[in-house]
């Protein structure tokens, strides 16, 4: 337990973690202010007069495709045919969907709708201040030659890192668990005051608080990747090297891909697996194929991107770096 | 008495693109309780090497090694606790200030945070004690490293280069608590370049040199191994010296001239000069043996003293043959 307290006072008073935990709250905060304030509560009048304003643009849109459709089948033989395409069919008609009666009314927040986004991104963010201060907790350590001294206290290599790993991943847990209390009070006020919290159902709590736990798992496999990368190369700039080394390999493989032929090349963008990770499932298209249905037309190949396969790759990964790291500690000399 | 350490065939391997190197080439050492050993060797001798692995941060390749008679590295965690250490330049979180970094080693090796403001004032830092170490000077984080090393109250306290940047004053005041610390019971093994300290601190000494050990034993006794045979040789005045020179080196003496005296090297037999001398009648007003110190010793076992108009490299090491006597 020595070492446990020795490494949280420690992880606690560097200057690294408090600028970076202050950035994450005046950017949460700056979030959640920004949203109370580009969002107001709509009336039932005003709600009234948005779907009346949205049904009065879907007419006027039909009589003018009808009017269009008409002028299009009148041309052929005449000089405006060259205006009009040869299968007048094929011209657009419009539909109620694309005339959303939200986009009439002033900007409200929807709880139901919106606050999924608002998990993913309060995620994000964590994830990244894990990343930096999982990686510079351990890096400045080795650097500086912090290592090397504790270890003349604590000759155990590997309950050393593994201890300094744990703290840093036990207390970003922490801090995401009551950030996410935070930040839900915050919204559920948002969507009282400034907007809706209309059809939330124990069913929608519940997938939000799935999608709270996909984030928290996020949260820790980024903490512990720029951990194990700094202690593998033991300097923090290891691990920021390794992510700009996966950014420029992420755009050579994603032209390459492009470039071979691949049918999915957005499906080997790493990204694109967090995404889906945290919103359960995407589906890519190979737009260069074609599926011909009399009643479809030409529908193109798909590839669904789950969260399952996002997790087990994420699970896998950090699996062998941290394992490379801990191996590292117990295998390599330390000068 | 068990020894407090005890090295022995200690080998330490590196492999690389240019081949292989013994930094550690079968090491022997032994350290009795209660003293201030001194540990020498040149640079890239394996001193620093010999610490590290003593210490589980370099594996070895072989030999055994045991601290308070027990087995290292297996048995470390056990005995860390009595053992102190500071190993090559002191390192420390630059942005941490003395005392909280003290305190943090305290927490993580179980020591009571109470004894912190006592080696910050046994070590001359308790003033300075809260600013960060980022902005002390070399000697002052030495200090630092040498608080650290003494929180712990350890039987055996390992120091390498412990007087490095410090100044004058905090050398003497290096070589005091060394001896405090010895005389409250404390064992120290202390690796130096400072031949002159060690041999007025420590009891005794172990010399390395490519990785294997040249002499060790008492201060006295390694002198006493090493004397160099010479003796200085005054004669009366207005004897020509020059003369008296080369009578002696006629009868096979290594001597060399100085302004108002010569040195015989080679006297086995300090009365065979009076003798030679007597028979051509020049009498000798003195004769004195020249007595080696621990440099000479140092230079002559490690093959490290300079040689005029040559650069020696790092690992070099021109270890002379044995010495033939004159007038056995």
């Amino acid at each position: 337990m020595s070492l446990v307290r020795a490494e949280t006072r420690r992880l606690f008073r560097r200057r690294f973690t408090s600028v970076i935990l202050s950035g994450v709250l005046l950017i949460m905060a700056a979030i959640i202010v920004g949203t109370f304030l580009s969002n107001k509560q709509v009336t039932d009048s005003e709600v009234a007069a948005a779907k009346a304003q949205a049904a009065q643009d879907y007419q006027q849109a039909v009589q003018t495709a009808e009017r269009d459709k008409a002028q299009c089948l009148a041309a052929p033989g005449t000089p405006d045919a060259a205006n009009w395409p040869a299968n007048c069919d094929e011209m657009w008609t419009p539909t109620q969907d694309e005339f959303d009666y939200t986009w009439y009314m002033a900007e409200t927040f929807d709880l139901r709708s919106e606050y999924a986004n608002m998990i993913t991104l309060l995620a994000v963010l964590l994830a990244s201040a894990a990343f930096l201060i999982g990686a510079s907790f351990v890096g400045s350590e080795w650097n500086s030659g912090g290592m090397m001294n504790l270890l003349l206290w604590r000759p155990k290599r590997l309950q050393v890192l593994g201890t300094k790993l744990a703290v840093v991943l036990g207390w970003f847990t922490g801090l995401s668990v009551l950030l996410g209390a935070v930040w839900t009070g915050a919204f559920l006020l948002i969507a009282e005051t400034r907007g809706t919290t209309a059809k939330m159902t124990s069913g929608v709590w519940q997938s939000f608080g799935l999608t709270g736990l996909r984030g928290l798992a996020l949260v820790v496999v980024a903490g512990a990747l720029g951990f194990a990368l700094a202690s593998l190369g033991r300097h923090t700039g290891m691990a920021l090297g390794a992510l700009v080394g996966l950014g420029a390999l992420q755009i050579g493989v994603y032209i390459m891909a492009g470039l071979s032929g691949a049918k999915y090349p957005d499906a080997w963008l790493v990204p694109m697996w967090g995404f889906v990770w945290m919103y359960k499932e995407y589906v890519v298209e190979d737009i260069d194929s074609c599926n011909y249905s009399s009643e479809g037309g030409c529908t193109p190949d798909t590839f669904t991107m789950t969260w399952q396969t996002a997790g087990i790759g994420m699970a896998v990964v950090t699996a062998v770096v941290v394992g490379a790291a801990l191996w590292s500690m117990r295998r390599r000399d330390i000068s | 008495m068990t020894p407090v350490l005890e090295i022995s065939g200690l080998r330490k391997t590196y492999r690389s693109r240019k081949g292989v190197r013994n930094a550690l080439d079968g090491f022997d050492m032994v350290v009795e309780a209660g003293q201030v050993h001194g540990f020498l060797g040149p640079n890239g001798s394996g001193k620093t090497t010999t610490l590290r692995t003593l210490l589980g941060l370099i594996k070895p390749n072989g030999g055994r090694m045991a601290i308070l008679g027990r087995e290292v590295p297996q048995h470390l965690p056990e005995v860390a606790g009595q053992v102190g250490a500071i190993v090559e330049s002191p390192q420390f979180f630059g942005n941490f200030s003395a005392e909280l970094t003290l305190s943090l080693l305290a927490d993580a090796g179980g020591v009571n945070r109470s004894r912190v403001p006592a080696v910050l004032d046994q070590v001359g830092l308790r003033d300075r004690s809260k600013e960060r170490v980022k902005t002390y000077s070399l000697g002052m984080k030495q200090r630092l490293a040498v608080a650290s090393a003494l929180l712990k109250e350890p039987k055996l306290l390992i120091l390498d280069e412990p007087a490095n940047g410090l100044d004058p004053g905090g050398i003497r005041e290096m070589r005091t608590l060394m001896r405090d610390l010895s005389d409250s019971g404390m064992t120290v093994l202390l690796s130096s370049h400072i031949l002159g300290e060690i041999q007025l601190i420590c009891d005794s000494v172990t010399i390395i040199s490519a990785g294997r050990r040249v002499t060790s034993g008492s201060v006295a006794e390694v002198l006493a191994q090493h004397t160099s045979g010479a003796v200085r040789v005054r004669l009366e005045t207005g004897v020509d010296l020059l003369d008296a020179a080369t009578t002696l080196r006629e009868a096979g003496a290594q001597v060399t001239l100085e302004n108002d005296y010569f040195t015989v090297a080679n006297a086995t037999n300090p009365a065979l000069i009076t003798k030679v001398l007597a028979q051509r009648g020049v009498y000798v007003s003195e004769l004195t043996p020249v007595s080696a110190d621990l440099e000479d010793v140092f230079l002559e076992l490690t093959g490290t003293a300079p040689v005029a108009g040559q650069n020696r490299q790092v690992d070099e090491s021109s270890i002379s043959g044995a010495k033939n006597g004159w007038g056995q």
